[in-house]
């Protein structure tokens, strides 16, 4: 194994592999402390990054973090790594590519022509050398534009998930927050449940009731009931209204393991996903969720911290042209990101990793109640992900998910994201919200309280 | 502004009272421009504050052993020192302090509750006792219940070195739940056969969660179906992914 050294403070520090170097050059994070990883002083940390800098791209092709005869995801990331278009970048360092990203050569199109050239590997690295503020000026530069029923990641624009969850997937509860979140303009990502069973007929019959709100009022957006890849693959083949296939992964083969998929099992959902073409405006039917920590977790991180292990999930990700992508940032616990600055910290990574690969980058911007962390937090996370362009953020009646036990955006927190950036929603959405009232003269969401309004249907034909 | 406008904040009100019937979420909050009531903001973050305090609350054995009513109990800690290193490192909270381990009896006991804080001691203040005690009622005479074992600082796999310390052939583990914040005083029961540190997997668990009256399962349910479970797991040899909960209708 290699060994990169930095002589910083009157001592020479070393570090073994890539992978040591760039676990050492993370900020500090709970995870990797957690795993054994994290750099042992602070200026070892620094050290690690000034050696970091001096690593030239083209060792990421050489090197890889884990071995590419033991673990699939590195297979695919040095299978499809495109070489014609890394060409413009192949003789940088990692320091020079973060000037390179920052500066006016790196523009949305060059950055989208670069998109394949580019390894998780690489990106992590060149993360760790960034500011929040250079994550964001870098993220804010990538376009990346999906389709459905409606088109996502448009400049200018903010989509949003509403996610009506219920603990017991009772239909009237779920169409109540499904009309709450309509009234206040969210929905135009997806509209998206997490069951609180997988069972196929639990998730149909939600699947059920998503398609037929849609198809009543035709809402130009999507459903999602986020169950396992098995489960929609079995619904899809019995006829079941599936617009987007959904699957958590992960960055390593054992760690998708532990999730119960496999890249087969994801090609095959692609193939079945693809094959009804629900979509009107476009073809994208795959939806991904992330987030740092799971491979640890699972104890599949095969010594590769956990900020690079998330990035290697984008390379699983972008195989399989996803409508959607988010991480779901301070979802694990404090054990992984301790508090909001570790979770703040963590979000702009990912977003600016996941952006720069290619993918339509959103974020289930969140906490739970045992991290350090609170509403200011995800006030502070929203803005700056809504300056650095995020496609979506996952909004939950009140901030409170009731199903899942943790805190989320707010609809309102949308409202306030796009009434301060200027930022508006999907082009179809808005032009169905028009149509079915809920906009004022100036395009902003009307302050509708309900009963007067048509969707109101929605909650009391199920509520009745 | 127009009739019909004028009179519709009495009949949103009406709207969203009745489909509050059906969920919790916090659904028709209203508007101040495009933020939160002041109402609302201030409800969040009491509901906030009280998760917020289920976490960090201290643990307090005597709460428990006094609510035990004279059943035998035994003190441990983990390897955790605190709550800050706790939250961060769940390694060492599933192991037991060096010190403590010599506390416990080695016996042929059949069964240890262990009563562990987890994330919330008010949901182990509240319902542990109560639970230990119905389950122990409902348990043949002739099993051997090791003294209860109050655990700080604990999490689930905590009861694995635990059991094994004190050779008992099986382990409960009552623990306090992760606080959300619709609920804050959540017990969870984690039954395993045989646990072994380092071997036993969270797929050899089973589990009961949500035991919370009035709103979550009661302590005599959550009892009745422990009972259950511990005699089959006997049976069987085993607890996990194969001993399942059959005491409620699987899903058609």
């Amino acid at each position: 194994m290699s060994t990169y050294s930095a002589t910083l403070g009157g001592r020479t520090h070393s570090f073994a592999g890539l992978a040591g170097l760039l676990a050492a050059a993370s900020p500090e994070r709970s995870g990797d402390r957690l795993a054994g990883l994290a750099a042992d002083s602070a200026q070892a940390r620094v050290a690690a990054r000034w050696a970091l800098a001096e690593v030239p791209l083209a060792r990421f092709l050489a090197e890889p973090v884990i071995p590419y005869e033991t673990d699939d995801v590195t297979r695919l990331i040095m299978d499809s790594h495109d070489t014609a278009a890394f060409a413009p970048v192949s003789g940088l360092t990692v320091g020079e590519l973060r000037e390179w990203l920052l500066s006016d050569a790196a523009n949305a199109a060059t950055l989208a022509a670069l998109a394949p050239g580019l390894t998780p590997e690489m990106v992590a690295a060149v993360s760790k050398l960034m500011g929040n503020a250079d994550l964001v000026a870098v993220a804010r530069k990538v376009q990346v534009v999906t389709a459905f029923r409606s088109t996502i990641g448009l400049p200018g624009r903010l989509a949003t998930r509403l996610q009506p969850n219920h603990p017991t997937d009772d239909p009237a509860g779920v169409a109540a927050a499904l009309l709450d979140g309509l009234l206040l303009g969210s929905g135009d990502a997806v509209i998206g449940i997490n069951p609180a069973t997988d069972s196929p007929r639990a998730v149909r019959d939600l699947l059920d009731l998503l398609d037929g709100v849609i198809d009543r009022y035709s809402i130009p957006t999507q459903s999602c009931v986020l169950c396992h890849v098995t489960t929609s693959i079995d619904l899809m083949e019995r006829g079941a209204p599936v617009d987007l296939v959904f699957q958590s992964i992960a960055g390593t083969q054992a760690a998708n393991a532990s999730f119960g998929v496999t890249l087969g099992l994801l090609d095959e959902a692609y193939e079945a996903a693809r094959s009804l073409a629900r979509g009107t405006v476009g073809f994208n039917a795959l939806y991904f969720e992330t987030g740092q920590g799971s491979a640890l977790s699972a104890d599949a991180h095969h010594g590769v911290d956990q900020q690079t292990v998330e990035a290697r999930a984008y390379a699983v990700a972008r195989r399989y042209d996803p409508l959607l992508v988010n991480t779901v940032v301070g979802f694990i616990g404090p054990e992984y990101l301790y508090d909001g600055r570790q979770i703040l910290r963590a979000a702009l990574e990912d977003h600016f990793c996941g952006k720069l690969l290619g993918l339509p980058m959103g974020l289930d911007i969140c906490y739970t109640n045992h991290a350090d962390a609170d509403d200011d937090d995800i006030a502070t996370m929203l803005t700056m992900l809504g300056v650095a362009g995020a496609s979506f953020v996952i909004c939950t009646p009140g901030g409170d998910d009731i199903m899942l036990n943790y805190q989320s955006a707010s609809y309102h927190d949308a409202l306030y994201l796009r009434e301060v950036l200027g930022l508006r929603p999907a082009p179809e959405f808005e032009a169905w919200l028009g149509r079915i009232g809920l906009l004022d003269e100036g395009g902003e969401i009307r302050d509708v309280a309900g009963s007067g309004h048509p969707l109101t249907a929605i909650g009391r034909g199920l509520a009745a | 502004m127009t009739e019909r406008q004028a009179i519709a904040p009495e009949s949103d009100a009406a709207l969203w009272n009745s489909l509050r019937r059906h969920t919790q979420a916090r659904i028709g909050l209203g508007r101040a421009g495009s933020a939160l009531p002041t109402r609302h903001r201030l409800e969040l973050q009491a509901a906030h504050a009280a998760a917020r305090d289920a976490v960090h609350s201290p643990f307090d054995p005597d709460v428990v052993a006094s609510a035990l009513a004279g059943a035998a109990t035994i003190r441990v800690r983990s390897a955790a020192p605190d709550r800050l290193t706790y939250l961060q490192r769940p390694d060492l909270g599933r192991r037991l302090h060096d010190v403590d381990r010599a506390h416990l009896p080695r016996d042929g006991w059949d069964v240890v509750f262990v009563v562990a804080d987890g994330l919330s001691s008010r949901a182990v203040h509240e319902h542990a006792a109560a639970v230990v005690r119905a389950t122990t009622q409902r348990l043949p005479s002739d099993w051997r219940v090791a003294p209860v074992v109050l655990a700080e600082q604990a999490r689930v796999a905590l009861g694995d070195d635990i059991a094994h310390a004190l050779g008992a052939g099986m382990a409960v583990v009552l623990i306090g739940e992760r606080p959300g914040m619709s609920a804050a005083d959540s017990l969870g029961a984690y039954l395993t056969y045989d646990p072994r540190p380092g071997r036993t997997t969270d797929a050899d668990r089973n589990c009961l969660s949500n035991i919370r009256p009035p709103l979550g399962l009661s302590h005599t349910d959550a009892a009745t179906k422990l009972a259950t479970l511990m005699r089959r797991a006997r049976d069987l040899g085993r607890t996990g992914v194969s001993l399942k909960d059959e005491s409620t209708p699987a899903l058609p």
